[in-house]
């Protein structure tokens, strides 16, 4: 299933500096996919992207997910000294449980802060940096 | 020959804030004060161990050579804030087998001179970076070191009903402990409603939920209960210590509630042939207020999402039942960045006796609860001031 794409015009974020594993990750993200792995010996899923399944050392196979979740937890940041982050606060960092499972780290977008809470269904989309990077964000799922 | 791993030394070096040294000489100091408090000599010292806070300034390799130790046995394990608890456990194993007989370690850092406040809300990476490994997972969301402790605040309070006064509780307590050290960063009471109104920082986590930032070292000498025999300072025994790791990263970490103590707190405690209910004070890292809940419950204290009612009855406090963090914490007094050694240090003034107003009375066992990461390698060290049976 794809998700959502908005092209940045400018990121002055750190970025991920991709290596033989995760560029397929980051790639997957600027066609509108989210990408974990899934090991077809035992089952198990995990994010992030390895070379070997965590549970049994089996080789992996990607699993596109549907881009659905819901907040397992989070914080709101009100204080960070670094730019451009500073500019934004306050905002959210949570760690999203996904339909699939595993859980992810990201920010919840295009919502008030003081409404997000544990429980609440979010919904993927993708911030295309840059051919090959796409940075997974979340937005509440009305 | 009784090989029975001892602690016979510990010193500090000067803190809070201590423009004039750098790490190493944090190291340094705080290793003359331990070698003198031992009463050992220094040509003894056959095993060497720190955590690195700088490679190649001091790392163990580096700090051997500075220090010019003819070491048989070196270790220098990081797992963060509480690598010193991991390295009672690994010097305990060595001490025993014999791979040495007299180990020092020894930790340092200059982080509030140098760096000032920048630790918890600074950020690490700089704009535009590119950032490999594991945590170019995380980098783009700009999360925070107090953020990752938040995560922990918010979903325990969302299982468990834990509230901010429960956790201010803590810091309440640590603080009161402070008053009674002169050399603490903060020394002035403060009550419930200041850290509740103190600003907030990564919700649920205020300011005053938050450590301190300060300069400090401390080091500690370990060796057989044999040569404990011919030195001055009463022996301090290791009676069991043990390690875990769920994580590193926080994105890692699978359960907000708890914490890898629920594998090395146990593990500690069979090793000793004790219980909690056995322990007379405890020394967390307090990096944050939640982050002694997690261990409170995590190590079995109490049970899971008990920590909350447990704390508000004041139980961690001086006159309590178990007295927490009596040098004033890291909350209050000292952090340096990794905590941990001041754990073990503090722990073994109160077995000895020596800690004046905030002495626990009849105190004979004391354990050091270190949480390195974000708590993602918990070590566990329970020591007391008589042999074990
Ligand atoms: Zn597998």
């Amino acid at each position: 299933m794809k998700n959502k794409v908005r092209s940045a015009t400018e990121f002055l974020k750190p970025l991920p500096d991709p290596d033989a594993i995760s560029s397929e990750y980051w790639r997957a993200a600027t066609e509108g996919r989210l990408l974990i792995q899934e090991c077809p010996t035992c089952g198990h899923r995990q994010w992030y992207p390895r070379a070997l399944c965590t549970e049994c050392s089996s080789d992996t196979q990607w699993l596109e997910c549907s881009g659905l979740g819901t907040v397992n937890t989070f914080t709101i940041i009100r204080q960070y000294g670094m730019q451009p982050f500073k500019q934004e606060l306050p905002y959210i960092v949570a760690m999203i449980e996904l339909v699939e499972g595993p859980l992810v780290m990201g920010n919840i977008t295009d919502c008030d802060v003081e409404t997000v809470r544990i429980g609440d269904p979010v919904l993927v989309w993708f911030l295309k940096i840059e051919e090959g990077i796409g940075i997974p964000y979340w937005s509440p799922d009305a | 020959m009784d090989r029975t791993p001892v602690i016979v030394g510990i010193g500090l070096s000067d803190y809070p804030k201590t423009p004039h040294l750098d790490g190493v000489q944090h190291h340094a100091l705080a290793a003359q004060r331990a070698i003198a408090d031992a009463g050992i000599a220094k040509s003894e010292i056959d095993g060497y161990v720190n955590a690195s806070s700088n490679m190649m300034i001091d790392d163990p390799v580096t700090m051997a050579e500075y220090l010019r130790i003819n070491h048989r046995y070196i270790d220098g394990t990081m797992t963060g804030g509480s690598s010193f608890e991991f390295h009672v456990q690994h010097l305990a194993a060595a001490i025993k087998e014999g791979l040495c007989d007299t180990a020092l370690v020894t930790y340092g850092s200059d982080y509030l001179s140098r760096m000032g406040r920048s630790l918890g809300t600074g950020g690490f990476q700089r704009p535009g970076q590119r950032v490999a490994g594991p945590i170019q997972y995380e980098v783009p969301y700009g999360n925070s070191l107090v953020g990752a402790y938040a995560m922990y605040a918010m979903r325990h309070m969302h299982e468990y009903g834990t509230t901010s006064e429960q956790l201010a509780e803590i810091a309440v307590g640590v603080r009161e402990y402070a008053t009674l050290n002169p050399n603490a960063i903060y020394r002035d009471p403060i009550t419930i409603d200041d850290v509740i109104n103190s600003r907030m920082v990564a919700d649920p986590l205020h300011k005053l939920d938050c450590c301190a930032i300060t300069d400090g070292g401390g080091a500690f000498i370990m060796t057989t209960a044999e040569r404990a025999k011919d030195l001055p300072n009463k022996p301090i025994y290791v009676l069991g210590a043990a390690g875990a790791q769920t994580h590193w990263n926080i994105s890692q970490q699978s359960d907000f509630t708890t914490s890898a103590g629920a594998q090395s707190g146990p593990e500690a405690f069979a090793r000793a042939g004790l219980t909690p209910a056995d322990v007379d004070m405890i020394m967390f890292y307090d990096s944050f207020t939640i982050t002694c809940l997690i261990l409170l419950e995590s190590l079995g204290f109490v049970g899971r999402g008990e920590g909350g009612p447990f704390i508000a009855e004041g139980h961690l406090r001086k006159g309590g039942s178990l007295p927490m963090n009596t040098d004033g914490g890291g909350l209050s007094s000292c952090h340096p960045g990794m905590r941990g050694m001041f754990l073990i240090l503090e722990a073994v003034r109160q077995l000895r006796g020596d800690a004046g107003e905030a002495q626990v009375p009849n105190c004979k066992v004391a354990l050091a609860g270190g949480s390195g990461g974000w708590l993602s390698c918990i070590g566990v060290a329970i020591l007391g001031n008589e042999a074990p049976g």
